[in-house]
């Protein structure tokens, strides 16, 4: 009865942000221990302290910064900051909670009634922010075969919890507000925003319904979802799994599930049945924390560009379509990235306006492309600004084709060679000069003599067969708007 | 050697101490290795560790301190060489530390709590750990994993608790003075059984970190002495904000000696005697002691005021909702995992569950009572009627404090119902163990700052202690009222 049915998604995203302040929440250990490297890299357990570790009779101190860093995810989201902030446990046992609780936020979360809005093909939409919460990361457990081992140089991060309510219809629209959120948390300099480290983490929650049905359905949560492209997969699946369940008249249950990004399915972890009671109580060890007025305008005029902003500077100052200035801004590394491009070519000499589409073109297309192609990151590639600015040079002197110009961001991104070097390496050079081009077209004017009879007879057309012959002879390297220029001199000329 | 100490030392103060070392009589060696031989071979079961070498070394920098200055540098060391106690619930770097508990029974932490550390920075000597209540839970100290501990004076009596190892010690001459803790009345209670000086502070007045939590927002730190000026000194060296503790006070350090020691000024002095504190259940022993000590107060010229406070009544049952929820969050770090004893099968059950359920049989059967208790009292279902409902009942005792200091000075009752009882006498009945706090917990629920003071004794010469309060962050005056009170026969 119900295969005709047509089914829509309801999904919403709990994200769980860790930031990046110097130290941990409760204690004085670093969140990042030694520069430059992650906290994968330290010593198992080596940054810790009695605090974090969770020794008894020890006590938490909230860190201020923390504090700060969540008035910003607040402000930003057009969140309402609450004034008075308690800390709550949430008591669960686990072997990598070292004290068998997590200090974490309940009644009263931070920031509660924001949104952020998303564009998508279908247009734009409004996504509520339910609440941003305060709290402390757990440790990290390492399972073998018959025995686990805990590591907890984590325990203590501190993250915000981002809430979204269920807004969301499509997977599109769920990846949408999910990158838009990363591009927020990480303009704002609160986050590394590098998934793959757990940075930027997402729990979906997703539930499928008859289209137009007022009555939610049963959802199920998918737990640690670490990529974009996975939480996208992950919710394809999840919703074809629940339509299927509930087209093959069967019911779909409320369950904790994992994403097996291997298989590509998502997996049962534990029912409703075995879901924990967390106990959440006050945390006796933390004064409820006051926030004034004052505070929160301190932290707002401390704001940075946000995503949206930036992307009308990029319209209105450098000229740029709305489609372009969206692709540049959607992470706050591509659009450092274009303006350190610009600002290169600027001391060239180049007027920014001139500058910009160029630029743009060249990373919305091959650099997007070799970003993608890998689901890379752009940090994760060998190119630097300066290798852009040097191929936007050589393209409009004509040193390099349009062509050239994709093959040495290919290599650039793969090698980290100075453009020069790859240009001649692979030969790249466009042939501008006339005494080499001369007798190939000498060549091909005498080899299609019927052609040229209907060229110069007024079939013009043909102009792009004769530069596509030269190109050949030449072995693709002509400069190709001079040598239109040249056949078209040289059949018109005799 | 032994003969000094047992002629000299016994029942020695601070003050009488310094004032040995400064005419050469006593020396800080001396004394620690005194004290440590006595303690070692006292046979009350009062200390779970000693901690030698640490003694030592402190006493030997104390000894070469005096050498150089000639006396005691008593502004700068206000402890300088003097031998102490720390109930086994304070973490000392390097010094094991158990709670009385199985599950810790082979814990060294790697730090020291704050209020010990001021102490070693005062010159104090730190002899050892004293027995407790396995995690300050209990009255009569028969709860400790360790054995029970005895009554200093009646070896058929329970010294009280949960700080007994700490009061027996003080009492039996094991040591000079020592720390307790206080989430009930651990530290008043005993001090009455034991007939020394016990004074729980306001609460956030003296550092928590390092102190292992049983019931976070009701524990506190405090000193047990045989004088109130011992009492102060203590005091005033662990006194002040610790930036490691966030509930602790920013208010700046006071000279609690110096207060303590002045002659109050009776005639603005008001005494309240809540109509709620005097009631069946009392023994008449003990009602006298209290009422003659009142007489004592009139008769210097203070004033006796009826005063009522009305919630009394739902005390017990507002402090055993509020403090074993929070016992059972507090001991849930107890997993097996990093500390706690991990019993020899635990590691080879399948599933975590289990696991954890073998590990946690390590605890007493009182901690286990508590912990079950508070885990249902936070369930989702039963938060608000048993939680919930306790912490604004709590508010209602806090106000009736609030609502008495309005007329009063301070609040004057007896510590517990009876004197010191029998080993056992109680341990099969918790809700009768329960009822001997009854008097001290409100104080701790308010938060307000109380002491015990001896104040006479019964029939079988069992010590009585006397009930003072005062208002938050009033222990100066607190301690100046006791000081006169205890030199009311001088």
């Amino acid at each position: 009865m119900n295969v005709h049915l047509e089914f829509e998604a309801v999904i919403g995203l709990e994200v769980h942000v860790q930031l990046s302040t110097h130290t941990k929440i409760f204690c004085a250990c670093r969140v990042r221990p030694h520069d430059g490297k992650s906290v994968a890299e330290i010593l198992v357990n080596s940054n810790t302290c009695p605090v974090c570790a969770g020794h008894p009779g020890v006590l938490p101190v909230i860190n201020r910064k923390v504090i700060d860093y969540a008035i910003r995810a607040g402000l930003a989201t057009n969140c309402k900051i609450n004034p008075k902030n308690s800390f709550a446990r949430k008591n669960y046992f686990y072997p990598d909670l070292p004290k068998g609780y997590q200090i974490s936020q309940y009644e009263t979360p931070i920031c509660e009634q924001g949104w952020l809005d998303i564009t998508t093909q279908s247009g734009s939409k409004r996504v509520t922010i339910q609440r941003i919460h305060m709290e402390e990361d757990a440790g990290k457990s390492v399972h073998f075969n018959d025995y686990s081992l805990v590591n907890l140089n984590r325990a203590g991060v501190p993250l915000i919890e981002i809430v979204s309510g269920p807004d969301m219809r499509t997977v599109e629209e769920a990846g949408t507000y999910l990158r838009a959120l990363h591009a927020v948390v990480t303009y704002l300099g609160i986050c590394d925003g590098n998934m793959q480290e757990g940075n930027f983490r997402c729990d979906a929650n997703v539930s499928v319904m008859p289209k137009g049905s007022k009555k939610l359905g049963t959802r199920a949560e998918v737990k640690n979802v670490n990529s974009f492209r996975f939480v996208e997969k992950a919710l394809e699946y999840e919703i074809a799994r629940q339509i299927g369940v509930i087209r093959s008249n069967g019911a779909v249950i409320q369950e904790t599930r994992t994403f097996d990004s291997a298989k590509g399915v998502t997996v049962s972890m534990r029912s409703k049945e075995e879901a924990h009671d967390y106990r959440y109580f006050p945390d006796p060890d933390l004064v409820p924390l006051l926030i004034s007025e004052a505070w929160i305008e301190k932290v707002r005029s401390d704001l940075p560009e946000l995503p949206q902003q930036k992307k009308k500077r990029f319209e209105i100052e450098l000229g740029l379509s709305p489609y372009d200035a969206g692709v540049l801004t959607s992470s706050k590394a591509m659009a450092l990235f274009f303006e350190d491009v610009v600002s290169a070519l600027v001391n060239k000499g180049w007027n920014p306006r001139a500058a910009a589409k160029p630029i743009s073109n060249f990373l919305s297309g091959e650099v997007a492309r070799l970003m993608n192609e890998g689901d890379l990151e752009l940090s994760q590639g060998k190119l630097k600004p300066e290798h852009i600015a040097e191929v936007v040079q050589l393209s409009k002197e004509g040193i390099v084709s349009s062509t050239g110009a994709k093959q040495v961001i290919a290599t650039v991104w793969k090698t980290g060679d100075t453009v020069h070097s790859i240009v001649e390496r692979e030969g790249l050079k466009q042939v501008s000069d006339l005494s080499s081009l001369e007798p190939a077209i000498e060549k091909m004017i005498a080899t299609f003599t019927h052609q040229v009879a209907e060229y110069r007879a007024g079939k013009e057309k043909l102009l792009g067969f004769f530069v596509g012959q030269v190109m050949k002879e030449t072995g693709g390297k002509a400069n190709p708007g001079l040598l239109q220029e040249l056949i078209k001199k040289k059949l018109s000329g005799s | 050697m032994e003969e000094i100490i047992g002629k000299n030392i016994k029942m020695n103060t601070v003050r009488e101490i310094h004032d040995a070392f400064d005419s050469g009589q006593l020396s800080p060696v001396a004394l620690t290795q005194g004290y440590l031989e006595v303690a070692q071979k006292s046979h009350h079961n009062a200390f779970l560790t000693f901690c030698e070498k640490r003694a030592l070394a402190q006493a030997k920098v104390a000894e070469r301190l005096i050498a150089h200055e000639g006396q005691v540098p008593r502004e700068k060391f206000p402890l300088l060489g003097i031998p102490l106690g720390i109930k086994d619930v304070l973490t000392i770097d390097g010094v094991r530390t158990t709670c009385a508990s199985k599950m810790l029974e082979n814990y060294v932490p790697p730090y020291t709590a704050t209020v010990v550390a001021r102490l070693e920075a005062a010159g104090a000597v730190i002899l050892g750990k004293t027995n407790m209540d396995e995690f300050a839970m209990g009255g009569s100290n028969e709860n400790s994993a360790f054995g029970p501990v005895l009554h200093p004076t009646h070896s058929d009596r329970v010294p009280g608790g949960s700080s007994g190892g700490s009061a027996t010690a003080v009492r039996a001459g094991l040591c000079v003075a020592a720390l307790g803790s206080d989430t009930g009345g651990s530290v008043r209670l005993p001090a009455s059984f034991c007939g020394i000086v016990g004074m729980k502070p306001t609460y956030g007045r003296l550092s928590r970190y390092g102190l292992i939590a049983f019931a976070s927002s009701l524990d506190q730190v405090g000193p047990m002495t045989q004088t109130v000026e011992d009492a102060a000194r203590l005091f005033e060296v662990m006194a002040g904000h610790d930036p490691l503790d966030s509930t602790s006070s920013l208010r700046s350090k006071e000279n609690f000696v110096r207060t303590c020691l002045t002659v109050p000024d009776w005639s603005r002095i008001k005494i309240g005697v809540p109509n709620e504190y005097f009631v069946s259940g009392l023994a008449p022993n003990v009602e006298k002691s209290v009422r003659t000590a009142l007489q004592w107060f009139e008769s210097q010229g203070a004033k006796l005021v009826p005063i009522s406070l009305p919630h009394t009544s739902y005390a017990v049952a507002v402090y055993y909702m509020v403090a074993v929820s929070e016992a059972s969050s507090n001991l849930a770090r107890y997993d097996g995992v990093r500390y706690g004893a991990r019993p020899s099968l635990a590691s080879e059950t399948g599933d975590l569950a289990t696991f954890y359920e073998r590990v946690r049989a390590n605890f007493g059967s009182e901690v286990k009572r508590r912990i079950i208790l508070g885990t249902f009292a936070l369930s989702s279902g039963y938060y608000d009627a048993y939680y919930r409902r306790a912490c604004q009942v709590r508010r209602l005792i806090q106000q009736d404090f609030d609502e008495a200091f309005k007329t009063v000075d301070f609040i004057a009752s007896p510590v517990s119902p009876t004197t010191a009882f029998r080993l056992g006498e109680k341990s099969q009945d918790p809700l009768k163990m329960y009822l001997n706090d009854i008097f001290t917990i409100p104080v701790n629920l308010a938060g307000l700052p109380a002491l015990s003071v001896p104040c006479g004794e019964d029939s079988e010469k069992l010590p009585i202690g006397l009930h003072l309060i005062a208002p938050a962050f009033q222990e100066g005056r607190l301690l100046c009222l006791a000081h006169a009170f205890e030199r009311r026969s001088a």
